[in-house]
């Protein structure tokens, strides 16, 4: 993109709530079930059904307001946006429009040159649609096909001001919203799934001027990468517009993942109206100052917070504090290691090295690492107590992973006792130094570098057993001696 | 005129209902005449009036978060003017 | 007597003295439904065979002792209330052969009380009327005159008790639908406060003005139906939850000492003479049984059907968006493509009142005209509200007519909808301000159809107008004329 343009950012994203049933009724939420089994009167928009809001989603909502820093309205209302597509059994969607939950919160992200705050103009409650899909059922043809079980599902659409101003920044607030959301057990996190979906408005305007340019809204992005995708696919396609003197028209554009590009959503675009108007229905929602304070103090420590105990009690890096936070989970793993093994620095570098590579490469989740904190903290005690090398350690926790035994009981099995005995040490460091007589020769002529190659011959011989201080002892005596 | 033809027409689309040219002539003159005599609200002066939205004072209904009986798949497509296996069916958008 | 013409609680004392049989009065009663049906049209399903299976299942109960006031009473219902497995049509084409997959919540507690259900009642389509001229199916005769309108919407639940096809009926009331054909056809009436029963299982029209409420031959049956369907429903969002009053038992209480409100709004100079006639000699009664008249003001009468059809069509357009022919009612088999299949099925489905409606209430929503329309009728209901409430801080209750005038003749309005909606003013009014109304007949014009007064009371008023609504009753003989069918 010439450099002439500054682009501009704002996010809107659909948030799926982790309850058990709909927002408006009692149906199910699970995902995955026979089309339109998870149905009723009321998510089947049936004459005569009426909606009646689940409590949980607006804690929840509460919970999204208070972890973004927003306002919690005292009193909001329901409102109908009304269209009709087949997958809006009522011909509406009750969300909400001029008096939603929260208003005027923020999160601070880290971008080019330091911390940047994002502002959250608002968040507030919806229904899901349901889906349309395209089957490959004999007769059916072009005709589409209607499933109802994802009507109703309850949605926070959290908007943020156009604040951002890079596809990084973009994917930071993104990235940082996501992990709350999940932190605070409200998302699943699922973007494969559709539960965190993100729709992008994105405009140029001049460099140096303070007045926004006319936006495309990118519709159907589903994954972190994509959105970068299709955010500097959306720059490029402007700025040639405004390159030629003409005028980007506001409109939504459809990502596509497969070509990497957008493309206009017109004819739906026909008369967009959507007439909203408070649903009567549904009554107004009123959130006492009680109710707010007891759901914050329900909130679980939020990453920011998190990163920043790290820090300060633990002295752990940045780096390390940022990649132990990345999820509650891990977190509270490093910290049930922790209460064991008070030796922050060692079990970080565990958790973040051994534990995340074993899991990483099966993609197991961290609530099920056979690996427990007791276990791994067991385990280096052994190491402290120097009953095992650390080397050997890498080899028991594997054995730890796979089959879940105490640590002790592997090492006494398997035969993997450090030796300490300087004797036994002193027999293999012999056989060694007789097996390379001309590397000895040219050590003694001066080859310093050499001695690492020693002492790794003997810890070979010894199969890694050997304690490593008394070969490095005993070896520079014999050498120099 | 409160309302024109061109904006009768463009109402029945957004409320999708196909007008013929003959109702569309007689919505335009009734809406007309209606409009005009809605139109004597215009005389009250309600700055600073709250809207009502119910006449009776009502706030907070909820329900608890937990799972009842679905009606089941039948149940649910027992009135569908065309279904395909468990799904509704319904022609496909031409743009 | 025969069985049809009781009343809900004189079939109720015969029932439980075993002088009639729950089938028996069943029979009585679908054999007068056959019998006058053709000339009156007030039923759009007939559920005989249920209604039997209903009275077996009725005197089985009776017959263990289990005796409620509502075991074994053959009951009609308008066909907006939906019915497990009995079609529900709205009395629109779109909903033809609609069965719904559950009862609403007034259903199910009638159900539970042991009602004998004979059937659907006519009505304007979607409750859109005041004549139910505009039902798919055909219009309605008033049984007092079969070349005259029964009312509406509820016409249907009018004309069955006034022609004895049901012992008593549900109606519901978003503008007059209730009051309005129960003057019309010199039955009893009632809209309850907004709020005091279930719309869980009632198809709406205006979400925020519809409520449900009885028709009967008197107010004693009127007390008990109330009864029976008032209440909280976890379902409903907007029903309150307030306790039930035992509505029968303050009936006989008078009305001596009451203060009877007179709206001089309400007595102009279209109102017909001889409804003005009928509503004079009503207040000469109230007054020898020992009441009080003050007259009072309701400044914003004027502006109500104005506020009434921005509101209730505005909620209408929005409401039936769900016929769209995706999951359930009409599909036109004529469409290509989905946009197609919406504006013709639609086309098809509705009926020209609710087009109009639809159209209008679209219009008032759109961009650029809600607050022009929509808002500033909120904010005109607002002081309508209030003239109730002001009038409410003089006086217990409210008297007035129901109509300008008796029923007038079928075709009459039909050509001018203004003039249609205007015959709604004296009942419109109430359901803007979401208190109770209840028509009771108090005469007969020289055409020989039934003119009703209307009792207005305080928000969950209801056991006021009900107990004024029986002194009057007791005092007159109205409420025995019959239509002569």
């Amino acid at each position: 993109m010439s450099s002439k343009y500054q682009v501009v950012i704002g996010l809107e994203v659909h948030v799926q709530l982790l309850t058990d049933t709909k927002i408006f009724c009692g149906c199910s939420t699970k995902f995955g079930a026979v089309p339109n089994s998870q149905s009723c009167p009321v998510c089947l928009g049936l004459p005569g059904a009426l909606p009646v809001l689940n409590r949980k989603v607006v804690e929840f909502a509460i919970r999204a307001g208070l972890a973004t820093n927003c306002q919690i309205a005292q009193r909001s209302v329901f409102a109908r946006k009304n269209y009709f597509y087949p997958d809006l059994p009522k011909g509406y969607q009750i969300s909400q429009f001029e008096l939603p939950i929260c208003l005027g919160g923020h999160l601070d992200i880290e971008a080019e040159g330091g911390t940047k705050r994002i502002g959250i103009t608002r968040i507030h409650m919806e229904e899901d649609a349901g889906k349309l899909v395209h089957v490959d059922i004999p007769g059916v043809g072009d005709d589409s096909c209607v499933d109802l079980n994802r009507a109703c599902t309850p949605l926070l659409e959290i908007v943020s001001e156009p604040d951002m101003r890079s596809p990084d920044e973009a994917i930071a607030y993104l990235k940082k919203l996501h992990q709350i959301v999940v932190y605070l057990g409200i998302c699943d996190g699922n973007l494969e799934e559709g539960s965190f979906r993100c729709d992008a408005n994105v405009s140029l305007m001049p460099k140096g001027s303070a007045k926004l340019g006319t936006r495309a809204e990118l519709k159907n992005i589903n994954s972190f990468r994509f959105i970068k995708q299709a955010i500097e696919y959306e720059m490029e396609r402007q700025a040639e517009i405004l390159d030629e003197g003409g005028k980007v028209i506001q409109e939504t554009r459809l990502f596509d993942p497969n070509a990497g590009t957008t493309r206009s959503m017109r004819g739906k675009e026909e008369a967009h109206d959507y007439r909203y108007f408070p649903d009567p229905d549904l009554v107004p929602l009123v959130v006492s100052d009680d109710w707010v304070e007891d759901v914050r103090l329900s909130l679980p420590e939020l990453p920011e917070m998190k990163r920043q105990r790290f820090a300060k009690e633990l002295g752990l890096s940045d780096y390390d504090t940022e990649v132990l936070t990345a999820s509650r989970e891990l977190a509270d793993y490093f910290e049930a290691s922790l209460a064991l093994y008070p030796q922050a620095k060692i079990v970080a570098n565990w958790v973040m090295g051994e534990v995340t590579r074993a899991l990483n490469e099966e993609n197991r989740a961290i609530s099920d690492c056979p690996v427990t904190p007791k276990l791994l903290a067991a385990l280096l005690q052994l190491i402290e107590q120097g009953t095992i090398s650390g080397k050997i350690a890498k080899t028991v926790f594997d054995e730890m992973y796979k089959t879940g035994h105490e640590p002790a009981r592997i090492v006494e099995e398997k035969g993997l006792l450090q030796v300490s005995d300087s004797g036994a040490i002193e027999q293999i460091i012999d056989q060694v130094l007789a097996a390379e007589a001309g590397q000895v020769a040219a050590y003694r002529s001066g080859k310093d570098k050499l001695f690492g190659f020693f002492v790794g011959q003997v810890m070979k011989a010894s199969k890694g057993k050997a304690n490593p201080a008394l070969v490095n002892e005993i070896l520079l005596k014999k050498l120099n001696g | 005129m409160k309302i024109t033809r061109q904006e009768v027409e463009h109402v029945a689309r957004l409320a999708r209902l196909e007008l013929t040219e003959q109702e569309a002539d007689t919505f335009t003159g009734q809406l007309d005449a209606i409009l005009a005599y809605v139109d004597t609200l215009k005389e009250l002066n309600t700055d600073g009036i709250i809207p009502t939205a119910h006449a009776v004072p009502m706030e907070n209904a909820f329900r608890e978060d937990e799972v009842q009986p679905s009606i089941g798949v039948e149940n649910a497509l027992a009135n569908a003017p065309a279904r395909a296996e468990s799904f509704f069916r319904v022609p496909k958008v031409i743009e | 007597m025969e069985l049809f013409e009781l009343t809900i609680h004189e079939l109720h004392e015969k029932l439980k003295r075993k002088e009639v049989s729950s089938v028996e009065a069943a029979r009585a009663v679908l054999a007068r439904i056959e019998a006058v049906e053709p000339q009156v049209h007030a039923f759009i399903t007939v559920t005989a065979k249920e209604a039997l299976q209903d009275a077996a299942a009725a005197d089985k109960r009776i017959a263990a002792g289990d005796v409620d006031l509502l075991t074994g009473i053959p009951i009609a219902l308008k066909d907006i209330f939906l019915t497990r497995g009995v079609r529900t049509t709205c009395a629109s084409r779109i909903l033809e052969n609609f069965i719904p997959p559950y009862d609403g919540t007034c259903v199910a507690k009638l159900r539970e009380r042991g009602m004998v259900l004979v059937g659907k009642l006519n009505q304007d389509e979607f409750a859109m009327g005041s004549s139910t001229e505009s039902s798919h199916f055909g219009v309605t005769r008033n049984p007092w005159h079969t070349d005259y309108i029964p009312g509406g919407s509820s016409g249907g639940s009018a004309a069955a008790i006034a022609a004895q096809q049901a012992t008593a009926t549900l109606g519901t009331d978003t503008g007059g639908s209730i009051r309005q054909p129960a003057s019309h056809c010199g039955c009893v009436g009632l809209k309850p406060t907004y709020g005091r029963v279930s719309r869980y299982g009632v198809i709406a029209y205006a979400s925020s003005l519809d409520q449900v409420g009885p028709v009967t031959r008197d107010v004693t049956d009127c007390a008990i139906l109330l009864e029976a369907v008032a209440g909280y429903d976890p379902k409903d969002s907007t029903s309150v939850n307030l306790p039930v009053p035992d509505y029968v038992r303050g009936l006989a209480n008078g009305v001596k000492g009451l203060k009877i409100g007179l709206p001089k709004e309400y007595f102009i100079a279209g109102l017909d003479p001889e409804v003005k006639k009928a509503v004079e000699a009503a207040i000469a009664t109230y007054r020898s049984l020992g009441a009080e008249f003050v007259e009072i003001s309701l400044p914003h009468t004027d502006y109500a059907v104005a506020t009434y059809y921005l509101i209730a069509t505005a909620e209408a357009s929005s409401n039936l968006a769900r016929y769209d022919g995706v999951r359930y009612g009409h599909r036109s088999a004529e469409a290509k493509g989905l946009v197609e299949m919406y504006a013709k099925t639609r086309a098809e489905g509705f009926g020209m009142e609710v087009k109009r409606r639809i159209m209008l209430g679209t219009y008032a929503l759109s961009s650029g005209y809600y607050d022009a329309y929509y808002i500033k009728a909120q904010k005109v209901r607002t002081l309508i509200m209030h003239d109730f409430l002001k009038a409410f801080e003089q006086v217990d209750l409210l008297l007035t007519p129901v109509a300008p005038t008796p029923a007038f003749k079928i075709g009459e309005k039909t050509s001018d909808p203004l003039q249609m909606y205007l015959s709604d003013i004296f009942t419109i009014p109430v359901n803007l301000a979401g208190t109770c109304g209840i028509s009771v007949p108090a005469g007969i014009s020289q055409q020989g159809l039934p003119i009703g007064m209307q009792l207005i009371g305080k928000p969950f008023g209801e056991e006021t107008i009900l107990r004024a609504a029986y002194a009057f009753e007791q005092a007159t003989e109205w409420h025995r004329q019959k239509a002569k069918i």
